[in-house]
């Protein structure tokens, strides 16, 4: 039995990295996620094949991630929403490229230098690829240190999997609180040496390249990897029901606001409101069938994000006009308590009474 | 019969696609007659730039992974620490180096990465029709320098190997050309030493070569050679810049 730890959102991050077996990790301080290099530079350098480099911008930090994961290891690098508008060149590299590599936003109000409190605004950027070109990015947004530390550990397994670069959409939030946590034994590695390039030696040398001057070549790579998405947002969608069976009312959130929005449920269950949650988990693929099954039978849906509403265009995809959406949001560095949430909720009630 | 001159093994034969007198053709082949000269075609990675050598991984039979423009220094950083009994090399042009990768370039070079960087050095961005490059010469036409480069609105000329020699993370620097057969030679005794340098664990070294580039500078190529001789290489002079030969060997 592995041991439970008390530990701080960006540390659990760095060391389920390194027991998930990451050696390199290149990365340029910002706040609010100074920790992970920290805890990288402390604890990476020293276990046998591991590499830290605090690099000289994002840009170079995932350009070094890219050599790193060709070069067969496991690669990561982590960042805050104005340092991962940055690494969006490298990005699109990887998915065009097909290399495995974990990148954490720890994001930050914005936009622009925007501040360093706690947001959620980076969901477009994150979920519709974010860099150019016609790609997707698997992104995954924990609630809890110990979903950091699980999630982290799946990032690296996806990433190998689907051979492309995996996101882990948290906030400062996350990043700065202390939980217990037990860090499961990873799986071990699965990639195919073909795939790692480390010199012909004797046989046929190697090309990894994302420029493709032929369109129609070109147009079937991009079918190629369409093809990998649409087997990603058939297989790996994640989600978490709290509270819905008996649900009238579903509140739809994720990460810091998914757990602000079970507090508020908390705070309503002897209200009479039957309040529930659904939480994604995978916000791409978003778990949209699921979510559309529950309209099946609950027609009042409220989105609430710590954005002026990124995911409620998501929730409202999935819902196709099936079910009523209504939204309540906090942009720009506002961490709403589950009291204000509950009145929210409330008051939502109240005019859906009036209505009926 | 006896054989005298042969294509070097770690080149594919492919056809170049560079313009009749341009030097990155002559330099390739530098690269591949080094690479089989140190025996090290099986262990050698290379990461072509984004510009005219676009396609170096047409013309090369090693294991080569391209790099976003100017991330060169950066790819090769994230190989060589992964793998550091591989010989890395990124081969990078005058805008994809010392303008849009400058950053990569100089902090890779600082923090001494044992690595080497071929940079070809034609004074202008080749492969998208001849605009003003970071070494654009004073008064040199360019597309986007039409009246000639003017110091007041374009600034200077960026001396990369002057640079670059004044890190203490650098071991070796020097600057070439192959505007003839006597230069050819002594760039390929540059690009053999700075390999040799790699593979003795050494740090950072880099080979800049001027090259000619006819088409974009509208001369023929016999008159390309010539301006290196007369104008480029008075502003970039040639020569050793640092060759740190007793630099400390990195296990």
């Amino acid at each position: 039995m592995n041991k439970k730890v008390l530990m701080q959102g960006n540390k659990v991050i760095a060391e389920a990295a390194i027991r998930a077996g990451c050696r390199f990790y290149a990365g340029y301080p910002i706040t609010p996620q100074n920790e992970i290099p920290e805890y990288m530079a402390e604890n990476l350098r020293k276990i046998e094949g591991g590499t830290f480099i605090q690099s000289e911008s994002e840009i170079a930090a995932i350009h070094m991630v890219i050599g790193a994961s060709a070069a067969g290891a496991r690669a990561m690098t982590s960042s805050s929403s104005p340092g991962i508008s940055l690494k969006q060149e490298g990005i699109s590299s990887m998915a065009a490229c097909e290399l495995p590599g974990v990148i954490v936003n720890m994001m930050r109000g914005g936009p622009g230098l925007g501040n360093i409190r706690p947001s959620q605004g980076d969901y477009f950027q994150a979920t519709r690829g974010g860099g150019h070109g016609d790609y997707r990015t698997i992104v995954l947004a924990p609630a809890t240190a110990q979903e950091l530390a699980d999630l982290t550990m799946e990032a690296f397994d996806l990433a190998d999997k689907y051979r492309g670069p995996v996101i882990m959409l948290a906030d400062g939030m996350m990043g700065q609180m202390m939980e217990p946590v037990v860090f499961r034994t990873p799986r071990p590695r699965n990639y195919h040496d073909d795939f790692i390039m480390k010199g012909a030696e004797e046989g046929k040398s190697k090309i990894i390249r994302g420029l493709i001057l032929d369109p129609l070549d070109m147009e079937e790579h991009n079918w190629k990897l369409d093809r990998k998405y649409k087997l990603i947002s058939q297989t790996e969608t994640r989600h978490e029901l709290y509270k819905a069976d008996d649900a009238d009312i579903i509140i739809v959130a994720y990460g810091t606001a998914a757990r602000i929005a079970k507090g508020a449920i908390k705070r309503l269950q002897d209200s009479g409101l039957k309040v529930g949650l659904f939480r994604p988990i995978t916000l791409w693929p978003f778990p949209e069938r699921e979510l559309r099954e529950l309209a099946e039978r609950v027609e009042d849906f409220l989105v609430f994000e710590m954005s002026t509403g990124q995911m409620l265009e998501d929730v409202r995809l999935a819902l196709q006009g099936y079910a009523k959406i209504s939204f309540h949001g906090r942009p720009g560095g506002i961490v709403p308590t589950p009291a204000e949430l509950a009145n929210v909720i409330v008051r939502h009630c109240d005019e859906r009474c009036k209505d009926i | 019969m006896k054989k005298v001159f042969e294509k070097p093994k770690s080149l594919k034969g492919n056809i170049f696609h560079y313009c009749p007198g341009c030097g990155h053709s002559i330099a390739h082949r530098l690269v591949g007659e080094v690479i089989d000269e140190l025996e090290i075609r099986g262990k050698v990675i290379g990461v072509p730039p984004a510009g005219c050598a676009v396609l170096a991984y047409n013309y090369f039979d090693i294991d080569m992974i391209e790099a976003q423009h100017g991330r060169g220094p950066a790819t090769a950083t994230g190989i060589k620490r992964v793998l550091p009994d591989r010989v890395v090399f990124s081969y990078q042009g005058d805008g994809d180096l010392a303008a849009i990768g400058i950053a990569e370039t100089f902090h890779a070079a600082n923090r001494g990465e044992n690595i080497t960087i071929i940079f070809i050095n034609n004074a202008v961005y080749g492969m998208t029709g001849g605009q003003m490059a970071p070494t654009t010469t004073l008064g040199q036409k360019t597309t986007t320098s039409p009246p000639g480069r003017d110091t007041v609105l374009d600034g200077y000329p960026v001396k990369v190997c002057e640079l670059l020699s004044g890190l203490g993370g650098t071991t070796y620097i020097e600057r070439c050309t192959v505007n003839s057969p006597a230069n050819v030679m002594k760039t390929k005794k540059a690009i053999k030493k700075a390999f040799q340098y790699q593979i003795e664990g050494r740090g950072f070294s880099l080979v800049e070569i001027l090259s000619p580039c006819p088409t974009n500078w509208k001369m023929t190529p016999i008159e390309s050679c010539h301006w290196i001789d007369e104008s480029m290489s008075k502003v970039f002079p040639l020569g050793v810049f640092k060759d740190e030969v007793s630099a400390e060997v990195k296990p």
